[in-house]
């Protein structure tokens, strides 16, 4: 028997931490809740103190295959992934080639079918080479195999007014969304590489201010107010951001945003011994931010929460921290960090977890088979979480191909146990199956 | 004193103490006719600049020779990472050739730091990005202590572009730690990030207003300006810097002419600092020099030679 076709029994979880059931899984689907039978041949998964959340979305995933293998394929993202509880990645166009064409998107479409541990989803550049200019073949990648719906320069701002404005009229058509990494680049040099402020200051390092990021989402809100567009903020990282979001959605604006798991806990402070471990971007930010986005999180001004997982080779980052390459590692810890900043402070409970990294996600990037109730008919896409493990973050445990860590020796609450896609685990006991 | 100077932050009163010390002997050194000691007879210690110098690395140089170790400049091949080897290699490989000592200047903040948590050899920061410059303070407040006596309780004024500048960086912290009451000048453009909030932490205040720090002031250190930063929009014209933050004839009126002035070069006459000022007779310019020299024998000497005892 394939285990496509093994049924499983998960026992005495407890759904979205709240009533305790059994959820029998039969051909990829959720055949029962409540005190089914196990058939004799059933997979039986002991979930008694468990959590079982609808299969984490990653909004924002760097896969670096084609291009930079030796920093990630696609293969050990989507293995990095279902460690960390998902079922579904996005994963960015800045790839080399870029993500500009339908050719492109159906191959990494195929590669993460290939590797068969997540649903891999292609996310379209807005322009082509993600050279700001001229607009990429987005209805082609629309219609393609790979079905794509979210475009985005990521890691580049669209930052002429025109070219998104064009891009957020032109996916209307086929109900595409621009997932926008708002920075202007005209409020910082080109070697920027740190949040501007007291850090960057004493440390002597070119910073990005937060307004680079605050104007562009202020401008693009008002671009899709005025197209009837639907705009996507990526890694929202600043109070003022925050700000402009709340006063865009109360105008009944369609803008959603995401926030990582880092911006949620790591601050600008964390650069004074120079790491590059901790170059990213957008940058780590104060404090101040750090309690907005939370704050902003847990009242849905934020949606989401994405990882912005950027896996690099160990020489990419042993630089001058000016010099190395941007991002960290994210997919294996989100969740112990989400639990970390929200649950364990009493700021969200298990269903909101369920909503920001799972159902509001698989909405904005209209995955229709993720993100689901716990209810019957449902893909058994699923995660099982253990509330009470405690785990401290050990880089060379990874399943990534990378290093770049910045969790390396912290301790998180809550680990993912099991991962299951369309009934199929892909982790059980917290290792890849 | 730590194995590394990478801060001026690293120098505790007693550290500066000592350095002045022996920076007193070696700089009596200076006017002999053999200059040469040897307290660092079979060290070894590697100038590596990745940023192009000429003051600073010969200063270096001179100061290593005279101390009798083997002096070895080596010019790193630019700091990008695009240039295929890592900052770690360049420099894993260069300690691997058996030195006791690197003087590093590197165009990236922070470099100094990183590389001395990979090699076993002492670090001496010789200028980091725009972060620091711990020598130039030395030998800043070397020149300055040996003109007033002491900078405990003097107003020390520093004027120009302090968001590239890690002379200013340095200096602050070192001033600090000597009991300088410290001010800082700068158009709002060429404020540091932040300065509102780690001026605080650090100990020394800020101001717009050159005009109504000046005539408080007992020291005026004028740093340079480069005119590329026009360019970036952070003032309008050179004219107009020179008047609102130049060191002007008029300026110098105010000052007396008791007052030193220092400026760790290279100076933009006419710019910053007008030729009167440069060339007064309260200018200590080329004292600096001199003093940088001294200063750096002392450093190597502290550093390389062990606690205790004098050359």
């Amino acid at each position: 028997m394939s285990p496509q076709d093994r049924p499983v029994l998960i026992k005495g979880a407890s759904l979205l931490g709240e009533q305790t059931a059994d959820v029998l899984v039969l051909d990829g689907r959720i055949a029962e809740v409540g005190s089914p039978d196990a058939p004799a041949d059933a997979d039986v998964l002991d979930a008694d103190g468990l959590v079982l959340l609808p299969g984490l979305v990653d909004l924002h995933t760097h896969l670096r295959e084609p291009g930079r293998e030796d920093a990630e394929t696609v293969r050990t993202g989507s293995q990095a992934a279902a460690v960390g509880g998902f079922t579904a990645v996005l994963a960015m166009a800045n790839t080399n080639p870029v993500t500009d064409t339908a050719e492109a998107a159906e191959r990494v479409l195929d590669l993460g079918r290939q590797a068969g541990l997540v649903d891999v989803q292609p996310v379209g550049a807005v322009t082509k080479a993600l050279a700001g200019e001229e607009l990429a073949e987005l209805g082609l990648m629309a219609r393609s195999r790979a079905g794509v719906r979210v475009f985005s320069d990521d890691g580049r701002c669209v930052s002429n007014a025109r070219v998104m404005r064009r891009a957020l009229e032109y996916v209307k058509a086929f109900g595409g969304v621009v997932s926008q990494h708002a920075q202007d680049p005209d409020l910082a040099g080109p070697s920027a590489c740190c949040h501007e402020g007291e850090w960057s200051g004493k440390l002597g390092l070119p910073g990005w201010p937060g307004v680079a990021e605050e104007v562009i989402v202020a401008r693009d809100v008002m671009l899709a107010r005025h197209t009837g567009s639907r705009v996507h903020v990526a890694h929202a990282s600043t109070a003022g951001t925050v700000e402009v979001l709340r006063w865009a959605k109360a105008q009944g604006i369609e803008v959603t945003a995401e926030v990582t798991p880092h911006h949620l806990l790591l601050t600008t402070d964390l650069l004074a011994g120079y790491d590059p471990t901790f170059k990213v971007n957008p940058p780590l930010r104060p404090d101040e931010d750090v309690r907005a986005l939370r704050e902003a999180l847990a009242d849905g001004t934020i949606d989401a929460v994405a990882t912005d997982h950027a896996p690099h080779a160990r020489h990419d980052k042993e630089h001058a921290f000016v010099d190395a390459a941007f991002g960290m590692l994210g997919l294996e810890t989100a969740l112990g960090v989400v639990a970390t900043v929200m649950v364990e402070t009493g700021a969200m409970t298990w269903a909101d977890v369920a909503r920001v990294m799972s159902s509001r996600p698989a909405e904005i990037a209209g995955l229709g088979g993720h993100g689901r109730p716990l209810a019957v008919g449902e893909p058994a896409n699923l995660t099982l979480v253990d509330p009470a493990a405690a785990t401290t973050v050990d880089r060379d445990a990874s399943v990534s191909l990378s290093r770049n860590n910045p969790w390396h020796g912290r301790s998180l609450s809550a680990a993912v146990h099991a991962t299951l896609l369309r009934g199929v685990p892909t982790v059980r006991e917290g290792r890849l199956a | 004193m730590k194995k590394h100077l990478l801060s001026a932050a690293d120098l505790t009163v007693d550290d500066v103490a000592t350095l002045f010390t022996t920076a007193a002997e070696m700089h009596d050194v200076q006017h002999r006719e053999v200059k040469k000691l040897p307290a660092l007879r079979g060290r070894t210690v590697i100038n590596l600049f990745f940023e192009d110098s000429t003051r600073t690395r010969s200063s270096f140089e001179i100061a290593g020779k005279w101390l009798s170790a083997d002096t070895i400049n080596i010019a790193g091949k630019g700091s990008s990472a695009s240039k295929g080897e890592s900052l770690r290699d360049t420099v894993m490989t260069i300690a691997s050739m058996g030195v006791d000592a690197v003087v590093m200047r590197h165009g990236a903040s922070g470099a100094a730091l990183q590389v001395s948590q990979w090699i076993d050899a002492a670090v001496i920061n010789a200028g980091d990005g725009t972060h620091e410059h711990p020598t130039q303070a030395l030998l800043d407040a070397y020149t300055l202590t040996r003109r007033l006596g002491t900078l405990e309780g003097r107003h020390v004024v520093l004027v120009g572009d302090l968001t590239h500048s890690r002379v200013f960086r340095s200096n602050v912290l070192l001033l600090a730690t000597l009991g300088a009451r410290v001010t800082v000048v700068a158009p709002p453009t060429l404020m540091p990030a932040g300065v509102e909030t780690w001026s605080k932490d650090v100990g020394f205040a800020t101001s717009y207003d050159l005009d109504e720090v000046l005539p408080t002031a007992d020291a005026v250190m004028m740093l340079r300006v480069q005119r590329e930063r026009m360019s970036g929009g952070y003032f309008p014209t050179s004219r107009e810097y020179t008047v609102g933050y130049g060191l002007t004839r008029d300026r110098l009126a105010v000052l007396g002419p008791d007052v030193p002035i220092c400026h760790p070069g290279p100076m933009n006459r006419g710019l910053e600092i007008a030729a009167d000022a440069a060339d007064a007779a309260q200018s200590l310019v080329l004292d600096q020099v001199s003093a940088g020299v001294a200063v750096r024998m002392s450093v190597l000497y502290h550093l390389l030679a062990g606690e205790g005892g004098h050359a």
